[in-house]
């Protein structure tokens, strides 16, 4: 059975910083969301959770490109990880959660999932 | 079988250097070693005595450890003379016992020669040639105003080059009429004398001390043949060196006419048990002053006692190069054209005072010795030509004149044979250079670790890099220096680009210089470099991506994604009312609080909502940014200084604020420490700073390039008795050179062990301007003094500013839930084992 899943409108256009990443409290727990206006496409999601260190901290990552790929290294302990799959480029066996997200007027959405109990009462 | 007993007497250079080459031969194994010396120190590097005086210590000049000596087995005695060889019975005698040998070295060195003056040995009458002499003229310097070096040698001004350092007015008094007369002709000799006194050591030649006596004005009265005489409180003698053969004289081993004992191309003495290395021995009627041949002699004799039948002592070359007092001398071979037929050529430049003579063969076709004062430019070119008979051009002036008078270039590293020797102290030739590179070494440090060439007295860096670079070249190595992936160029040529260009922000640089969208090593680099330029702040719409988190921040992110804060305190100084806030504010927020190494407090645990209000308080109580996050000048410790401490001799904290106060914000390729101590106690511990001050009785000594961290460095002497406003401005200087030159995360030490002509160029730039960019250094530090700007406050007051400083923009009361908190000696602490969610 797939799980259930809704789009969450977590912060508007404004809240963005370009070429940078905001962190944003989710149904999911915490993730960041970055803004690379000069890619398509523009906006990323992934977990805010560095999985090396367990720290809420990706968002504070510097942004950039590696071979292409776009990624942000970890404030903490520099591991670069891909924005479009989560994947540690350092590390195969590591990777972080990846949100699909959508720019709606002003609104920023992430699709995360629904907890059990959340979707019964909706 | 049992082993045999190989004695070594003499700690020395050479000995160090003969067991370090016969611990590691088969015939090692075949013999108990036992080493007796009479300094209380292990060996240690006296080709670089002096530096004693610029900082180094016992351990930064000593030649090996101790455990060393233990790993090899070698049974060390030190601080015990030995005071008698009894031939037959093969037995050596010190104040404590009787030991039996199989095979003696004498490894003894030799004394310096103190001229037989009356009342030459009085107090304040040294010589300089070990650690504890320098100790005791240090001693003695302090209560001196002069010093008089006798004897115009190299050893001679290398000592005056000591007591000015010193502090003190420095004189040389030579017999001959001019200085350096074994090395220099005439004109050489005239023209470094000219230089030496431009540089205030009075010096006195054809002077022939007849008596020293008590002075009136100072302690010592120096009265000289002609009647003239010269005051002074303190003397240092350098007047020559005369082998140590006491030992061998007594126990009736054959000597030379003047002393020196005598060895055959084995290093063996009249007794076949019996070898001498170094300066004590006797080759050919020649003793060697140089440690190059005495390293040659114990490589020989190490291979002689490895039974080596081809091993041979055959001479050695004494050519030198050397600076004295900050001029350039070089002498090579038959400087003073003794060869039959040898002719001269000179060239003479009174205006920009270089003079330079070579000595030629009488057909014109080998280059037999020369002699250069001023620039030792064409040494390394010569010397080759010299040591390895290369045929001279046709018109063999060129080598000598400068280009623009149709001067050759310098001999390029492919001319050179394979034979051609690049290090003479550790018998290093091209052919094992490119040995090296062919078994794999890449970079110059390869080869330096894999040779050992140009470890010892360093005289060979120059030529050896260029033989590096050229045969790495010749493999198609290609030495990427590229920053990254993004940009082509080495942060050096980055800063020229933005500079030149005016180019204002990191897109800007990326589109007409680079590609791709950038990434964590490209940014911050060209981020620090923007701020170097042009000084906006950080967090402008277009800098904020560039930065490190803890520069976003401007707090230091800890492991759980909280930050520390760390306020100025320029110099430590810290009013009691400050302080007290530091404790309310820290109270407040429940923040653990520590002392840091930098003399300031560190307040951690702060979430990243609660920055901003944190640094409203403090800014409130007059409280500024550390930028304890930023590649930027950290602290400037002080000691207490003359205003407290009854040693201090200036106002340390006074100093160390101003210089807080003018180079906070900077922004650097790495972070940047200084210190200011009130005297030469060195209680702020300047000599490890990357600018260390310390206070003279005549103003500043200001030390650059040190480092702690994880591999110290001594700060490096680079000039003295400085005023505060030329302490100012060299500080100015050398920080810009700094920032404009090194590479991305280089500390000044490890930039320093890079700049090619280390500090000697360092000097010529900064103090005696050679490049012409000292006004433009000091003007571009000025701007950033003027633009200066506490970018907290900055940033609280700017609602745009704060909006970066939320947890979680959707959420402002949520708590990260990783966060979570224990208690530790009274504070607040992380919970270590985080579990991620
Ligand atoms: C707070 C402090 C330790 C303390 O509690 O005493 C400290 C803390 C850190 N030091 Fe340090 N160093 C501190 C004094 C020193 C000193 C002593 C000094 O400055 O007198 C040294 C040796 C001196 C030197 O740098 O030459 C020192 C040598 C280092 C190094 C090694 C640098 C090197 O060149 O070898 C690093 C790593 C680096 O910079 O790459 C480092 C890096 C760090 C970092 C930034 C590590 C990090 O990335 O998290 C630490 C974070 C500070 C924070 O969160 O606030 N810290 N660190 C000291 C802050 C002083 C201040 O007031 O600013
Ligand atoms: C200030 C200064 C600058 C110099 N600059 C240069 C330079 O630029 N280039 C260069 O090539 N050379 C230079 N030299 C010379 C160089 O230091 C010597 O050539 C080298 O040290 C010789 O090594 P050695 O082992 O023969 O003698 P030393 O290094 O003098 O060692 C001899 C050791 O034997 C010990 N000893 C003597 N008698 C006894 C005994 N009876 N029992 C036990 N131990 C004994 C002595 O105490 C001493 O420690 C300089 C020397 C000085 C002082
Ligand atoms: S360095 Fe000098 S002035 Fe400073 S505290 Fe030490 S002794 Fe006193
Ligand atoms: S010649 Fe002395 S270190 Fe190379």
């Amino acid at each position: 059975m797939k799980a259930r899943t809704c789009w969450e409108a977590v912060c508007t256009v404004d809240d963005l910083v370009a070429d940078s990443g905001i962190a944003v409290w989710t149904e999911d727990g915490p993730v960041a969301v970055f803004y690379l206006p000069h890619r398509l496409p523009a906006l990323f999601a992934i977990s805010h959770t560095d999985p090396f260190s367990g720290s809420n901290v990706l968002a504070r990552g510097i942004t950039g490109d590696i071979n292409g790929e776009p990624v942000v290294a970890s404030p903490l302990y520099k591991q670069h990880f891909s924005l479009r799959t989560g994947r540690c480029l350092e590390d195969e066996n590591v990777a972080v959660k990846v949100y699909p997200v959508l720019l709606d007027g002003d609104q920023i959405r992430l699709e995360v999932p629904v907890a059990q109990a959340a979707s019964v009462a909706a | 079988m049992s082993k045999q007993t190989l004695i070594v007497i003499g700690n020395g250079m050479v000995g160090h250097h003969f067991l370090e080459q016969f611990s590691q031969s088969p015939a090692a194994d075949a013999y108990n070693i036992v080493v007796f010396g009479e300094e209380k120190q292990l060996a240690y590097d006296r080709v670089h005595l002096s530096e004693y005086f610029s900082g180094s210590s016992h351990a930064d000049l000593a030649m090996g450890t101790a455990d060393w000596y233990a790993d090899q087995g070698i049974d060390l005695h030190l601080n015990e003379p030995v005071t008698g060889i009894d031939r037959d019975a093969r037995m050596i005698t010190t104040p404590k016992g009787e030991y039996p040998y199989d095979q003696l070295v004498l490894a003894t060195g030799s004394y310096p020669f103190v001229p037989p003056i009356d009342g030459n040995d009085q107090e304040g009458c040294f010589v300089y040639r070990t650690l504890d002499d320098l100790d005791a003229i240090q001693a003695s310097a302090q209560k001196a105003k002069t010093g008089v070096v006798v004897g115009g040698g190299l050893l001679g001004l290398e000592a005056a080059n000591a007591l000015k350092s010193l502090g003190l007015q420095a004189h040389v008094v030579e017999f001959a009429p001019r200085l350096m007369p074994v090395q220099l002709d005439d004109q050489g000799g005239a023209l470094l004398r000219q230089k030496i006194e431009d540089l205030g050591v009075q010096v006195h030649t054809e002077k022939a001390t007849t008596a020293i006596v008590p002075g009136s004005a100072a302690r010592l009265r120096m009265n000289f043949s002609d009647e003239s005489h010269l005051e002074t409180d303190l003397i240092v003698f350098s007047a020559g060196i005369r082998p140590q053969d006491t030992l061998a004289r007594a126990c009736g081993l054959e000597l030379g006419e003047r002393g020196g004992i005598v060895i055959n191309n084995q290093c063996t003495t009249s007794d076949p048990h019996i070898h001498a290395i170094g300066e004590c021995a006797l080759w050919n009627n020649f003793v060697f002053g140089l440690v190059a041949p005495g390293y040659t002699m114990a490589r020989t004799l190490s291979a002689a006692l490895n039974n080596d039948a081809s091993a041979a002592f055959t001479g050695a070359d004494i050519s030198t190069k050397l600076k004295l007092l900050g001029v350039d001398v070089g002498s090579i071979g038959d400087a003073h054209a003794k060869t039959p037929g040898a002719r001269n050529i000179r060239f003479h430049d009174e205006q920009a005072g270089h003079y330079r003579r070579m000595v030629v063969s009488q057909d014109g076709k080998t280059l037999l010795g020369a002699i250069l004062v001023g620039d030792n430019g064409p040494y390394d070119t010569l010397l080759q030509y010299a040591l390895n008979g290369i045929e001279l051009p046709a018109n063999p002036e060129a080598l000598i004149l400068p280009e623009s008078e149709g001067g050759a270039p310098a001999l390029g590293a492919d001319s050179l044979p394979d034979t051609a020797s690049i290090c003479s102290c550790h018998n290093v030739t091209k052919g094992d250079i490119c040995c090296a590179i062919d078994a794999g070494c890449t970079d110059l440090g390869g080869v330096k670790a894999e040779t050992k060439a140009s470890s010892g007295c360093g005289g060979c860096a120059a030529l050896l890099k260029k033989v590096v670079d050229s045969e790495l070249e010749k493999r198609g190595v290609e030495v990427c220096t590229d920053l990254c992936e993004h940009f082509p160029y080495t942060r050096q040529e980055l800063f020229h680009l933005v500079k030149v260009n005016g180019i204002r922000t990191f897109r800007g640089l990326l589109k007409q210089y680079g590609k791709g969208q950038g990434c964590d090593i490209c940014k911050p680099t060209v981020g620090s470099i923007l701020a170097t330029c042009w000084n906006e702040h950080i967090l402008a719409t277009d800098h904020v991506p560039l930065q490190d988190t803890n520069d976003t921040f401007m707090a230091n992110m800890q492991k759980n994604g909280t930050y520390s804060i760390v306020p100025r305190i320029p110099g430590g100084e810290i009013t009691p009312d400050k302080l007290i806030v530091l404790g309310e504010v820290a109270k407040q927020y429940n923040l653990y609080t520590k002392i840091t190494g930098g003399q300031r407090v560190d307040l951690f645990g702060a979430t990243l909502s609660e920055l901003p209000e944190i640094w409203e308080k403090l800014i409130a109580a007059g409280f500024e940014t550390g930028h304890a996050y930023g590649k930027s000048l950290r602290t400037v410790k002080s000691c207490v200084g003359s205003t407290w401490c009854r040693y201090g001799v200036q106002d340390s904290v006074g100093m160390a604020i101003t210089l807080e106060n003018r180079y906070k914000g900077l922004r650097a390729p790495h972070k940047v420490k200084m210190a200011v101590s009130g005297c030469t106690r060195e209680c702020a511990e300047a000599q490890s700073k990357d600018f260390g001050v310390i206070a003279t009785e005549k103003g500043w000594n200001l030390y650059v390039c040190g480092n702690g961290g994880m591999r110290p460095r001594h700060a490096d002497l680079f000039a003295t008795d400085l005023s505060d406003e030329e302490l100012i401005r060299t500080i100015d200087r050398v920080v810009m050179f700094y920032v404009r030159t090194a590479d991305r995360l280089q500390r000044t030490s490890v930039w320093m062990e890079n700049l090619e002509g280390g500090l000697e160029y360092l000097k010529q730039v900064v103090l005696e301007d050679s490049l012409g960019i000292g006004e433009e250094l000091e003007q571009h530090m000025a701007d950033l003094v003027d633009t200066y700007q506490c970018e907290w406050k900055t940033a609280v007051e700017d609602p745009e500013k704060r909006k970066r400083f939320r947890e979680f923009v959707n959420a402002p009361e949520q708590k990260d839930p990783v966060q979570q908190w224990t208690s530790e000696r009274g504070q607040r602490r992380p919970v270590l084992e985080v579990v991620s969610s």
